[in-house]
């Protein structure tokens, strides 16, 4: 057991119990022991820390490699700000509210989270080997290709909706849904037996196929019919 | 407490010598031994209780002990130091015991491990039995074998669901009340879940030898056949093409489960009634699904704009009598106004 600092080092307190904290080694990630530490450090420092856990874990999901970080420490932020970046975007743009085409937040949210609930509850039932939260984070990870194709998308609508842009969005658009897909599959499908993966992988593949579609279909004023 | 009523007990079960000093820890004894406090698999709330009284009880007796005293800051500190120990653990106690109750209630209630066995199946089992919904077989005498699993049927639901989001985008339409994405699950879970019900109920007045499960999967995989017409048609507008798949691929999937239903009833009437009732419901549902989205858009557009709309800046897929009648009618009102002029 450490002594906490040189200050209290005279403090008669019996051998028994035990002196919590650890300031002299930086930790990586807090744990139960380090509540405490954790608890009186600047609010700045916190959060960069959070930030920079979810960096990290967006390098992961651009390379995906077969690595197990992603479900080691697993958080849910990145998925939470990604979902709302992209029901963001992904809202209709005209000022005219009685044509309303475009998807609306909520909808976007529901589908987003009841989408990797079911897939998660799927892969559970087949008899997988992932935690609940573990795969809710990687399914919305893996949604930060789909983001950025959605950006990529919103540029070039700016520059018109001709049959160009339409092709333009088209290819990133499949480029990032494949890479969405095998991205969450590298993760996900090791977790499963292996002559079952197909199984695991079809759900994976509607919902990111779903997403896709709703980005692809996007137009910033939705024209209506009348005249 | 517990605790004295337990040992009352085994003093006046002493006398006969009926049962054991110890008596079985957790399980199913309703006497819990207090001295064996490490047994941590059935604790109930009640023993928890009773431990943080009795560390509560440490805890003032040793608050008392100190307050009697007059110690230095050394002393005091080192109080502050059981005592903060003492609360840290009560609180650790705390949150495990409710931790305790909250897994056993969520596994007594939200154990999904009873749907486990329906999902228990090979990718190539799945691709056999979609293929076999479109494929009747002639076997009425005794009953067929119908397949009671789950992920099949659902994963046509979702698919169903996302090609008919597709459909609605293309043609245009626009909900009022609701969102796209809402009606879409709502239609489609809402025909798999109660028209399976529905069927089942009429079964069971026929005396029909079906389970749910098998009725929920035999209704599932018959979507199948509305999913490859559906997928079809929303990419190639025909409508001469969508009759001829409705009528030959409908047909057979509504074939396959009629002649599942007829092996397992007994009797002219009640064979009648079930049949027909699945047949109406199954090819109806595809024509719906095909029709319903243009209605909507018309129904709307008239309300908004009047009779007056031109026709051509309709959807493009219209039922065909709808817009040439209105043709027709546009083209004589011109003509009349012409010619009043």
């Amino acid at each position: 057991m450490e002594k906490v600092q040189p200050g209290l080092s005279d403090v008669s307190i019996s051998g028994d119990i035990p002196v919590e904290g650890e300031i002299t080694v930086p930790v990586g990630s807090p744990s139960h022991d380090d509540e405490y530490s954790t608890l009186d450090e600047p609010v700045k420092e916190t959060i960069l820390r959070d930030l920079k856990a979810v960096g990290k874990k967006f390098g992961h999901v651009m390379y995906p490699k077969k690595s197990t970080t992603l479900l080691r420490d697993w958080d849910l932020w990145g998925p939470l700000l990604l979902c709302v970046t992209l029901a963001l975007m992904l809202q209709g743009g005209s000022a005219d509210s009685k044509e309303d085409g475009g998807p609306q937040f909520a909808e976007v949210f529901v589908l987003i989270w009841f989408g990797s609930v079911i897939i998660t509850l799927n892969s559970k039932l087949l008899g997988g080997t992932i935690s609940f939260f573990q795969s809710l984070c990687v399914l919305g990870y893996c949604i930060l290709p789909l983001t950025v194709a959605m950006i990529v998308c919103r540029l070039v609508l700016l520059g018109g909706t001709g049959t160009a842009s339409f092709i333009v969005r088209f290819i990133v658009v499949v480029a990032s849904f494949g890479w969405s897909t095998f991205a969450s599959t590298a993760f996900l499908a090791d977790s499963q037996p292996p002559n079952r993966k197909a199984l695991v992988v079809y759900p994976v593949f509607l919902f990111y196929f779903v997403i896709s579609w709703m980005i692809l279909t996007f137009s910033p004023s939705h024209s209506n019919t009348g005249p | 407490m517990s605790t004295t009523e337990g040992n009352k007990n085994t003093n006046s079960t002493e006398s006969w010598g009926g049962f054991d000093d110890n008596p079985i820890q957790g399980g199913g004894s309703a006497v819990i031994d207090m001295e064996n406090m490490d047994d941590t698999s059935g604790s109930s709330f009640e023993d928890m209780g009773e431990m943080h009284q009795r560390m509560k009880e440490e805890e003032e007796v040793s608050e008392e002990a100190a307050a009697t005293e007059e110690g230095d800051d050394g002393e005091f500190l080192g109080m502050k130091g059981v005592k903060g120990q003492l609360g840290r653990q009560v609180a650790d106690e705390v949150w495990q015991a409710g931790k305790r109750q909250a897994s056993k209630a969520f596994n007594l209630y939200a154990n999904i491990d009873i749907l486990r066995p329906y999902f228990d199946v090979e990718p190539i089992q799945v691709r056999n039995r979609l293929l076999e919904s479109l494929i009747p077989i002639r076997i009425i005498n005794f009953p067929q074998k119908i397949a009671g699993e789950l992920y099949g049927p659902l994963m046509l639901v979702f698919t169903l669901v996302a090609i008919l989001l597709h459909g609605m985008k293309t043609s245009g339409t626009v909900i009022r009340e609701g969102t796209l994405m809402g009606t879409a699950i709502g239609t489609c879970f809402g025909y798999w879940i109660g028209v399976s019900s529905f069927i089942y109920f009429l079964a069971y007045l026929c005396n029909a030898q079906i389970t749910m499960l098998q009725m929920l999967s035999l209704l599932g995989y018959g979507l199948f056949g509305h999913c490859v017409v559906l997928f079809v048609t929303y990419s190639v507008h025909f409508h001469s093409l969508f009759y001829i798949l409705w009528l030959v691929i409908g047909g057979l999937s509504t074939l396959r489960m009629v002649a599942a239903l007829i092996s397992r009833t007994v009797g002219h009437t009640p064979r009648l009634i079930l049949c027909g009732t699945v047949a109406a419901l199954h090819m109806l549902f595809l024509l719906y699904l095909h029709f319903a989205y243009h209605k909507i858009v018309e129904g709307i557009l008239d309300t908004l704009e009047g009779p007056n709309v031109p026709p051509i800046q309709r959807v493009a897929r219209d039922i065909p009598e709808v817009s040439v009648a209105l043709v027709n009618a546009t083209v004589k009102m011109v003509g009349i106004t012409l010619q009043s002029h």
